[in-house]
C-alpha cells in the first residue's frame, strides 16, 4: 500500500517548496479575468471624475446606442436592487453612516465613485461606450481635511449632520485593568508628546480586482477575485435581498489581497445584479487605474499621543488621540480597523495607565478599510517611535529603555493595560539575537564616527521590538466589539477509497501557501504522504462553512481546524481498526498512518480503514460506514508574536536621499509549520512596511482628485530598492493552540515601517531633528534638515508638512551645512 | 486599459512611412517602441486614428561611424546604444544614460529616437544629445533636413519633427576620450528622473579643457547649464572645483513641482548633483 520509507518524518518544520506555484507562476490556472463563460456580457464602469457633487442629469443615450452596447445602467435603474452596501462592524451604538449605493444615485461622494454601468458584448465596447456617458454634476464644498473635518464647517454627508461616523474610548481605569492617564501625566517626570500621521497607501495587490457573474442555474454562481468567499455569499445574499442558498460564490485562484480584497465591493453587487436583470452571464474587470482610484485604501490616520514616564524611564501612562479618516463611506469593517490597534498600543511594555480615543471622520475620498497589518502597523509605529523619543529625551540607548519596560520572559502568560492576556514571548531571547546578528555595537561606534567627522553621509539605527495580535479571532471577542460574525474556522476531511485524501478548509489563500502548508499539517496528523493530500478551498458549494482570510488568521484558526478534523479521523477509524484486526481498541496505539496493537507487530494502515470503510462489508455493528469528519475551531484567545527588527540607514545630508544599508529582524511566530514559506512572508511583508516608511502615498489634490493615480506616481518598490535581509527566528511556541503557532502574514509589515523611520531621524537626530513625516522622501528629510539648520521650529511642530509649499527657508539651500567636498558618499548615488 | 480603435500600418521603408503619414486620416501617431506611446493609448490619454508602426523599416536601426561622426538609426534600443562599443568610446555619455532607462524589458522595446521625438522633460536621452551637440536628421515628403540638437527640443512634448515628417537618423560628434557621467536621481529604480544630470568633460594635463552639462527635469525641455561649462573650463580636475562650478548649475532653471519635490529643492538638487557628477566624470 502506501509507500513511507522515503519521506520526512515529520512534515511540519521542513522548508517544502510550494505546490501551488507552478501554476501560479506561470498563470495557467483559473484566474477570475481568464474565465469565459457561453454568451457572457463585459461591463464598464463610469465613474464621477469630481469629488462631492449633485448629479443633476445623466444622459445615456449615445453609450446606448453605441456598437455593441446591450444596456446602460445609472444608479436610479437599479436602486431597488442594489440595496447598500454592508459595513458589519458598528463600533458603537450610535455610529453614523450614510446609505452606500453601488452605483451612486443622487450624489457623488469621491472621485471615482460609479455614477453609471456599460453593459456590452465586449469588453472595448464597453469601454468604448463609457466616453458616451454624459454626466452633469452640481458641486458641492469638498471636504478632504480630516482634522478640519472633524472640527466641523462643510459636510462630507449634510443628512449625517456632522463629519463625525463614531467616537470609541477605551479606558484602563473604566476597565479596571490599569490606573487614571491623566492622574500619570500630571505625576510624569518625563512627557513625551507627539503626532504623527500615518499617511493614506493603496494595497495595490498583483492581480486587479474581477468578477464573474452567472445567473443561469439554479444558483447564481459569483466568482471573484476576493480573500472572502464566505462572507461575501452572506453579505451579497443580505446586500440584493437574494437567497443565500441561491448563491454560490467561488474564490479561485486570486492574485494576492493585502486586507484590499476583504471587502464586499460595488463592481461585485453591480455584476451580480445586472447579470440577475439580463439573464446573461457578465464579466467586470478593472483597469490598473481603477484598483488605485477606487479599490479601498488602507491607514490614513492622524495619532496625537502623550506618553508619560519617570526620570529612570520608566513608563507611567499613554495616551492616544486617534483621528481617523474613512474616507466617503464605510466599507465593510472600515470603521472597525482603529479599534484593532487600540489594544496594541501598549505593546510589549508594562504601562501602569492607558486611554485611546478614536474619531472616525468623513472626507470626500475613498473610503478606507483594511490594508496589511490593519490598526496595529499604526499602533506599533506609535509606540515604537515614542520609545525612541523617550531614550534620546532621557539620553539612553533605546534598546535599554525598551528593555527596562518589556514583559520579562517569565511574567507570561502577562494581561495587559489593554485587557488582553499574552500568552508566551521572550522579547530578550530575540533582541540578543538581533543585535548579534546585525552587529549593533560595531554599527553604533561607525555611527558615532560618521557624528564626529561630520561626514556628509550619516548613519542611523532604528528599532523595533514589535508584537501584535494574530489569529483573528476568538468569536465572544468579537462579540463584545460589536463586530458582526464570529471569528472561528472550519475544516473536513474526506478519507478516500484510494487511499487519498481531501482537506476542505474555510480559510481561502490568495498566495499565502495554505495547500503546502495545510498538505504538511495534514500529512503528520494522519500519518499520510504529503502528495496524497489535496486541499480544496475558496468555493462555498465545497467548502460550506468558512471565515476566509484575514489578520493572521489561517494558521492559527484554520490550520487548527484541520488539526482538530483529522484527530476526529483517526478517532471514528480506531473501532473500525480494531475490528479488522479483531482486537480492543484501547490496545491499539496510532502512529506514522498505521494503528498497532501495542506489544505485537500487527497492525492496519489508515488507508486500509479508508477503503474498508467504502466497501463497508465488513464493520463493527452500529458503525457508520465513513471516517469522515468535519471541525470547527474557535480560539481560546489571540496569538501574539514577536519579534525585534534592526534596521541602519545612511542618509546624504546633502540631497536627503535615504538607503537601508542593513536590516535584521529576528521574528517569534512560535512553531513553524514551513520555513519557506515564512520567509517568504517575513520578506514580503517588510517590503510592504519599508514601503510606507520610505516610498508610498495617495496624494489627493485640493480638489479631491487623486493624483497618484498610476504607478507612475505611486511609488511601490521594486527589488532593486530594497536591501539584502537578515532573517533569525526565536521560539515561543503559542500556549493557546495544539500547533503552537502564532500567525506571521503581517509581521515583517508591522514591525518594519517605525525600525526605518526611527533609523532615519536617528541618523540626523543630532542635528535638531526628531521627527520627518512618512513617506520619508528625500525631499522630506532635506526640508527637515534645512529647517533645523536653520534654527526654525522643529519639524515635529509643523506636522502636516505640504509637498507643494515652497518653504522659504529652501531659497539658502547651496549654503547647507555638511557639505564636506566629495567624501564619504560611499554606498549612495 | 484598452485602447480605442485605430488604423495600423507597418510600412518597411522610410518612403512608405511618410506618404502613410500624409493619408488624410484625422489624428496620425508614428510608433516607434511604444514604451511611452502604448501606455497613452491604453490611458486613453490619446486616441490616434492610424498609427504608423515603423519597427519594420530596416534601414532605421543601427550604429556605424562615419569619420568624426557615430550615427545611429533612430530604431535601434536603449539596449542596443548602451552596450555598443562604438556609442561607448565615443559618445560615453550616451551609453551610460541609456543604460539607466527603465529597467531591462524597456530597454530592449524602447527607441532612442522614439525617445528623442516624445521629448519627455523627464526622459533619459535628450540631455545628452544636447550636450554632446548631435545633429538629428528628419526626413519629410521633401527630402532629409538636418537639425541640431539645441533646436530640436522645442518645449515639452514638442520638437522640431513636423506632422509628416519622422526622426531616422541622429548624427553624434565623436567625443574620443572625454570623461562622461549621469547622475540620475530617483527614488525608486523604476521611475521617471526627479532630476538628472549628464556631464562630459574633455581633461589635458590634470586640467578640464572642455565641458558640457545637461540637465533633465529642469524645465520643459533639457537644458544646458552653460554658466557651469564655462567656470569649468580651464580648472583643475578636482571635486573643490567641480563643486565650485556647480553652484550656478540650476541658474535660469524653471523646474517642476510636483509629488517628489518641489522647485525649491530640485534648484539644490542640481548643484549637488552637478558637482557630484563633474566630479565621477573628470575621474574617467
Amino acid at each position: 500500500m502506501t509507500v513511507t520509507e522515503d519521506r520526512p518524518t515529520t512534515e511540519v518544520g521542513s522548508s517544502r517548496l510550494r505546490k501551488e506555484d507552478q501554476r501560479l507562476i506561470t498563470g495557467r490556472t483559473r484566474w477570475t479575468d481568464n474565465i469565459t463563460l457561453p454568451g457572457m456580457l463585459h461591463l464598464a464602469m463610469v465613474r464621477s471624475p469630481v469629488a462631492h457633487a449633485k448629479i443633476t442629469s445623466i444622459d445615456v443615450d449615445a453609450a446606448k446606442a453605441s456598437p455593441g452596447v446591450v444596456a446602460v445602467f445609472t444608479g436610479a435603474d437599479i436602486n431597488d436592487e442594489q440595496g447598500s452596501l454592508p459595513c458589519a462592524w458598528p463600533i458603537t451604538e450610535d455610529q453614523l453612516a450614510p446609505p452606500h449605493p453601488s452605483i451612486a444615485v443622487e450624489t457623488v461622494n469621491f472621485a471615482g465613485e460609479i455614477v453609471a454601468c456599460i453593459v456590452a458584448r465586449t469588453a472595448v465596447a464597453a469601454k468604448d461606450a463609457v466616453e458616451l456617458v454624459d454626466v452633469e454634476y452640481d458641486d458641492l464644498p469638498v471636504v478632504l481635511d480630516m482634522a478640519a473635518a472633524a472640527e466641523g464647517g462643510d459636510l462630507t454627508h449634510p443628512d449625517l449632520g456632522t463629519n463625525v461616523s463614531a467616537t470609541w474610548v477605551f479606558d484602563s481605569a473604566e476597565a479596571e485593568t490599569g490606573g487614571n492617564v491623566e492622574q500619570a501625566i500630571s505625576e510624569a517626570e518625563v512627557l513625551i508628546e507627539r503626532t504623527f500621521r500615518q499617511q493614506r497607501l493603496i494595497p495595490a495587490f498583483m492581480e486587479p480586482r474581477s468578477v464573474v457573474c452567472d445567473p443561469t442555474g439554479e444558483q447564481t454562481t459569483v466568482w471573484s477575485a476576493t480573500q472572502i468567499p464566505h462572507i461575501l455569499r452572506l453579505m451579497l445574499a443580505l446586500t440584493c435581498e437574494i437567497s443565500e442558498s441561491k448563491l454560490r460564490v467561488i474564490a479561485p485562484d486570486v492574485g494576492g489581497g493585502f486586507g484590499g480584497k476583504l471587502q464586499v465591493t460595488p463592481e461585485e453587487v453591480v455584476t451580480l445584479v445586472v447579470s440577475r436583470r439580463l439573464a446573461r452571464p457578465c464579466k467586470y474587470t478593472e483597469t490598473r487605474s481603477e484598483s488605485l482610484l477606487a479599490g479601498h485604501h488602507g491607514r490614513d490616520q492622524i495619532q496625537k499621543l502623550t506618553l508619560a514616564a519617570k526620570q529612570d524611564g520608566t513608563v507611567t501612562g499613554l495616551k492616544v488621540e486617534l483621528l481617523a479618516d474613512m474616507g466617503a463611506y464605510l466599507g465593510l469593517v472600515t470603521s472597525g480597523i482603529p479599534i484593532l490597534g487600540a489594544f496594541m498600543y501598549n505593546s510589549i511594555y508594562k504601562f501602569p495607565s492607558y486611554r485611546f480615543v478614536c474619531k472616525n471622520v468623513f472626507t470626500n475620498k475613498n473610503w478606507t478599510d483594511a490594508y496589511r497589518g490593519a490598526g496595529r502597523p499604526e499602533a506599533t509605529f506609535a509606540i515604537e517611535r515614542l520609545m525612541d523619543e523617550l531614550a534620546a529625551e532621557i539620553g539612553v540607548d533605546p534598546i535599554d529603555i525598551r528593555e527596562k519596560n518589556w514583559i520579562k520572559h517569565e511574567e507570561f502568560p502577562f494581561s495587559t493595560v489593554a485587557g488582553l492576556e499574552y500568552d508566551s514571548g521572550n522579547y530578550e531571547a530575540a533582541t540578543a539575537k538581533a543585535k548579534e546578528l546585525f552587529g549593533y555595537d560595531a554599527l553604533r561606534a561607525e555611527q558615532r564616527q560618521r557624528r564626529d567627522a561630520g561626514d556628509q553621509v550619516q548613519l542611523g539605527i532604528g528599532i523595533s521590538t514589535f508584537t501584535e495580535m494574530c489569529g483573528l479571532a476568538p468569536s465572544r471577542v468579537l462579540g463584545a466589539l460589536s463586530y458582526a460574525a464570529g471569528g472561528w474556522e472550519h475544516a473536513s476531511i474526506r478519507m478516500l477509497p484510494s487511499g487519498k485524501v481531501e482537506v476542505i478548509t474555510g480559510s481561502s489563500g490568495h498566495g499565502q501557501g495554505h495547500e503546502t502548508a495545510w498538505s504538511q499539517i495534514a500529512a503528520d496528523r494522519l500519518g499520510m504522504p504529503f502528495d496524497d493530500i489535496e486541499i480544496l478551498h475558496g468555493d462555498t458549494q465545497v467548502s460550506p462553512r468558512g471565515l476566509d482570510t484575514y489578520g493572521s488568521r489561517s494558521l492559527t484558526v484554520g490550520g487548527m481546524a484541520v488539526v482538530a478534523a483529522a484527530d476526529k479521523v483517526i478517532e471514528k477509524a480506531k473501532p473500525i481498526a480494531a475490528h479488522l484486526l479483531e482486537a480492543d481498541a484501547d490496545d491499539l496505539e496510532f502512529s506514522a498512518g498505521r494503528f498497532n496493537v501495542k506489544g505485537t507487530d500487527s497492525s492496519v494502515g489508515l488507508t486500509d480503514v479508508s477503503l474498508a470503510v467504502f466497501a463497508a462489508h465488513n464493520l463493527p455493528d452500529g458503525i457508520e460506514p465513513s471516517i469522515d469528519a468535519e471541525a470547527t475551531f474557535d480560539p481560546a484567545n489571540f496569538s501574539f508574536p514577536h519579534g525585534t527588527h534592526l534596521c541602519a540607514v545612511e542618509v546624504d545630508t546633502e540631497t536627503g536621499e535615504t538607503k537601508i544599508r542593513d536590516y535584521t529582524c529576528v521574528d517569534d511566530i512560535g512553531k513553524v509549520v514551513n520555513p519557506l514559506i515564512v520567509e517568504g512572508q517575513v520578506h514580503g511583508g517588510l517590503v510592504q512596511g519599508i514601503a510606507q516608511a520610505l516610498f508610498e502615498e495617495a496624494v489627493y489634490d485640493d480638489a479631491g482628485t487623486l493624483v497618484t493615480g498610476s504607478f507612475v506616481d505611486y511609488l511601490v518598490p521594486s527589488a532593486a530598492d530594497i536591501p539584502h535581509f537578515t532573517t533569525g527566528r526565536t521560539e515561543s511556541p503559542s500556549t493557546t493552540n495544539a500547533l503552537g503557532v502564532k500567525g506571521v502574514g503581517e509581521a515583517g509589515t508591522i514591525a518594519s515601517t517605525p525600525a526605518v523611520v526611527n533609523a532615519v531621524v536617528d541618523a540626523v537626530r543630532h542635528l535638531g531633528i526628531d521627527d520627518i513625516e512618512m513617506p520619508c522622501s528625500p525631499h522630506r528629510v532635506w526640508t527637515a534638515l534645512q529647517t533645523a539648520s536653520s534654527g526654525a521650529d522643529t519639524p515635529r511642530d509643523k506636522t502636516m508638512v505640504d509637498d507643494n509649499a515652497d518653504p522659504s527657508h529652501n531659497a539658502q539651500v547651496s549654503d547647507g551645512s555638511g557639505a564636506e567636498g566629495f567624501t564619504g558618499q560611499g554606498g549612495l548615488g | 486599459m484598452i485602447p480605442a480603435a485605430f488604423d495600423y500600418t507597418a510600412p518597411e521603408s522610410v518612403a512608405d512611412a511618410i506618404t502613410a503619414l500624409g493619408s488624410d486620416s484625422e489624428e496620425i501617431k508614428v510608433l516607434a517602441g511604444g514604451q511611452s506611446l502604448i501606455p497613452v493609448l491604453r490611458l486613453r490619454l490619446a486616441a490616434p486614428t492610424l498609427l504608423v508602426d515603423i519597427g519594420r523599416i530596416e534601414e532605421l536601426s543601427g550604429i556605424t561611424e562615419e569619420a568624426d561622426t557615430i550615427v545611429i538609426g533612430a530604431m535601434t534600443t536603449h539596449a542596443d546604444v548602451a552596450e555598443s562599443d562604438l556609442v561607448r568610446e565615443h559618445a560615453g555619455l550616451l551609453a551610460k544614460a541609456a543604460q539607466t532607462v527603465a529597467d531591462p524589458q524597456v530597454r530592449h522595446r524602447g527607441t532612442l529616437g522614439g525617445a528623442l521625438v516624445h521629448a519627455d522633460p523627464a526622459g533619459d536621452l535628450p540631455a545628452p544629445i544636447l550636450v554632446l551637440d548631435a545633429e538629428l536628421v528628419i526626413a519629410g515628403a521633401d527630402g532629409e533636413r538636418t537639425v541640431a540638437a539645441a533646436d530640436f527640443f522645442e518645449d515639452m512634448f514638442t520638437t522640431a519633427v513636423g506632422e509628416n515628417e519622422i526622426l531616422t537618423k541622429i548624427r553624434v560628434p565623436k567625443h574620443t576620450g572625454w570623461g562622461a557621467h549621469y547622475e540620475k536621481f530617483t527614488r525608486v529604480a523604476q521611475q521617471w528622473s526627479i532630476i538628472a544630470v549628464a556631464v562630459t568633460v574633455q581633461v589635458d594635463g590634470g586640467v578640464i579643457s572642455q565641458a558640457k552639462v545637461g540637465l533633465v527635469n529642469m524645465g520643459s525641455t533639457p537644458t544646458r547649464a552653460s554658466a557651469v561649462e564655462q567656470a569649468l573650463v580651464g580648472q583643475p580636475a578636482t571635486g573643490d572645483a567641480a563643486k565650485h562650478a556647480a553652484s550656478a548649475a540650476a541658474d535660469g532653471t524653471s523646474p517642476p513641482t510636483d509629488t517628489n519635490g518641489d522647485a525649491a529643492y530640485r534648484r539644490h538638487l542640481a548643484t549637488v548633483l552637478t558637482g557630484r557628477a563633474v566630479r565621477a566624470a573628470v575621474g574617467g
